[in-house]
């Protein structure tokens, strides 16, 4: 099975990104679907109505929603098998920038739209340097210069990275991610591993205290203008 | 060195096949595309921007030079040899003009500091107004965007293929833009509603549903025909820049 993993903020065009995919592959490819989301996600509805693959969705709740994608990857997976999967495709939530949900194998694909603002792609860190392949969605909404100058800065911040622009509705000039997805080799599930470190340990933030102010809480904490030694591990 | 480039046919809206065989336009030659709102004038020069391999809503293919363009000319824009005017009039990129056309000649290969302030001078040709080096691109007026962009196109896309999408729409000069373009020796293609700017080049092409209807070369008939109304669209330009100016108009300016 081919895993291929898609992120980026809200309304990218991750899905509609991802509807062009399984458009192209349904004929030839069994496809299975995981969105991962906080609160509310329609998606697996649409593309099973649209296009009748298989389709799940994880809302996280109160766990960070990359949390919870590492938690239920290994699931899904197994999932994906049972039901005779050759591709399964992972939309993530795109909320949180401190992390990027991509493994160690398959291929990473991070969505920008260009209308999104020329320092996007610097603020988003990991979700953008540790992708195999940025698509730059929206080129129809933008001139030729614009979408040159950003994607000139997405190839400064990830010179190694694979960058291709489309009009996501329309699907426009995939055929080279297609090859990158036909191309990708089949995972090998118990070996996967997270490609960037994910934070480390808890806090009483994460696990929903909500008083304002350092004195009420502790866990991994840091003052807003405490120097780089100040960062503590308050609590037992 | 791009000496031509070919249009392969693919599907009108209603997945019918395009009449043509192949549509061939050589260095040096200007062609304009014109047809109904919706016709699909912009989707046929979005696949020669794209260099499109059957991969776009038209399934059109592009042959530069009778060949398959190569992976690198399709997406490095440094090697790309089309610079395309769209029909946009907004930028989103929150740089100020030098920045902005600075990591553009950057992302095309371009080393010269100084086609910075080229491109800024020639831009404020075409525009009323002048655009400040250091003014935010966000900020800049319709018709000072189009003018910019056109600069840009010109001098830092400085591409042999240069496709213009509805340049009259932004109230700039516009059979200056069209002469001064069409001196490059590059091929160039307008997408234009304008009778003007359709009688300025020698090759037409109609567009309906979707896909190309016609294909047609100006005769010496029209040429001349065209010499009237080119005249006739230069008092009315004179007129425009009174009123602007804010004059009052006379009869024997209207005569
Ligand atoms: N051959 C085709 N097959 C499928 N869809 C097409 C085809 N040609 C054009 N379209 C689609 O039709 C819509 C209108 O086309 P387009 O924007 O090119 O029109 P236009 O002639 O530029 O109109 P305007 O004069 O209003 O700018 C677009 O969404 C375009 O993608
Ligand atoms: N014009 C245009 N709209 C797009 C494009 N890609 C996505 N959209 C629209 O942008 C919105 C958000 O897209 P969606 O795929 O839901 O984003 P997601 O939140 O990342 O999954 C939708 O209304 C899409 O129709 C594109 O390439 N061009
Ligand atoms: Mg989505
Ligand atoms: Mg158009």
């Amino acid at each position: 099975m081919k895993l291929l993993v898609i992120a980026g903020p809200p309304s990218a065009g991750k899905t509609a990104l991802t509807k062009q995919i399984v458009k192209n592959f349904q004929s030839q490819l069994r496809i299975a679907y995981l969105k991962i989301d906080v609160v509310k996600a329609y998606e697996d509805i649409e593309l099973k109505k649209e296009f009748s693959i298989l389709t799940r969705k994880v809302y996280s709740g109160d766990l960070c929603p990359d949390h919870a994608s590492v938690m239920v990857l290994g699931d899904v997976i197994d999932w994906a098998e049972e039901n005779k999967a050759d591709l399964l495709i992972v939309e993530s939530a795109g909320l949180c920038l401190r992390c990027s949900p991509y493994l160690n194998q398959g291929l990473g694909v991070v969505v920008l739209s260009s209308i999104s603002g020329i320092h996007t792609p610097e603020k988003m860190g990991a979700m953008v340097s540790l992708a195999d392949v940025a698509v730059v969605t929206k080129i129809d909404l933008v001139s030729q210069a614009e979408r040159e100058v950003f994607i000139q800065k997405i190839s400064e911040i990830h010179p190694s990275g694979i960058v291709m622009e489309t009009n996501a509705l329309q699907g426009t000039s995939l055929h080279r991610l297609y090859n990158l997805i036909v191309n990708s080799e089949d995972i090998t599930p118990d070996q996967l591993m997270l490609k960037g470190s994910p934070p480390i340990g808890t806090c009483t933030i994460c696990v929903g205290k909500k008083e304002i102010g350092w004195k009420n809480h502790f866990g991994v904490v840091k003052r807003l203008d405490g120097p780089i030694a100040d960062y503590l591990y308050r609590g037992e | 060195m791009i000496q031509e480039i070919t249009i392969l046919p693919g599907r009108d809206r209603n997945g019918q096949a395009e009449k043509f065989d192949a549509i061939t336009m050589r260095a040096g030659e200007t062609i304009s595309i014109v047809g109904p709102t919706g016709s699909g004038k912009t989707a046929l020069i979005t696949d020669i921007e794209l260099l499109a391999q059957g991969d776009t809503s038209t399934g059109r293919y592009l042959l530069l030079n009778g060949q398959v363009p190569d992976e690198e000319m399709r997406y490095n824009p440094t090697k790309k040899p089309i610079a395309m005017i769209t029909q946009n009039t907004k930028c989103f990129t929150d740089l100020s003009t030098v920045d902005f056309l600075t990591i553009h000649a950057r992302a095309r290969g371009i080393s010269d500091p100084s086609i910075v302030r080229r491109t800024i001078d020639l831009a404020n040709t075409f525009t009323g107004e002048m655009i400040h080096p250091e003014v935010k691109v966000t900020v800049l007026s319709g018709g000072q965007t189009r003018s910019l962009l056109i600069a840009d196109a010109i001098l830092i896309g400085a591409a042999p293929i240069i496709l213009l999408d509805e340049i009259e729409n932004a109230g700039i000069f516009k059979q200056e833009v069209v002469r001064l373009i069409q001196s490059t020796g590059k091929i160039v293609l307008f997408v234009t509603h304008d009778p003007v700017i359709a009688l300025l080049t020698k090759h037409r092409i109609i567009m309906s549903n979707g896909s190309v209807q016609k294909v047609i070369a100006q005769n010496e008939l029209e040429l001349r025909a065209a010499q009237n109304l080119l005249e006739l669209d230069q008092r009315v330009g004179d007129i425009r820049e009174k009123l602007r100016a804010g004059h009052m108009i006379t009869h024997v300016q209207l005569a």
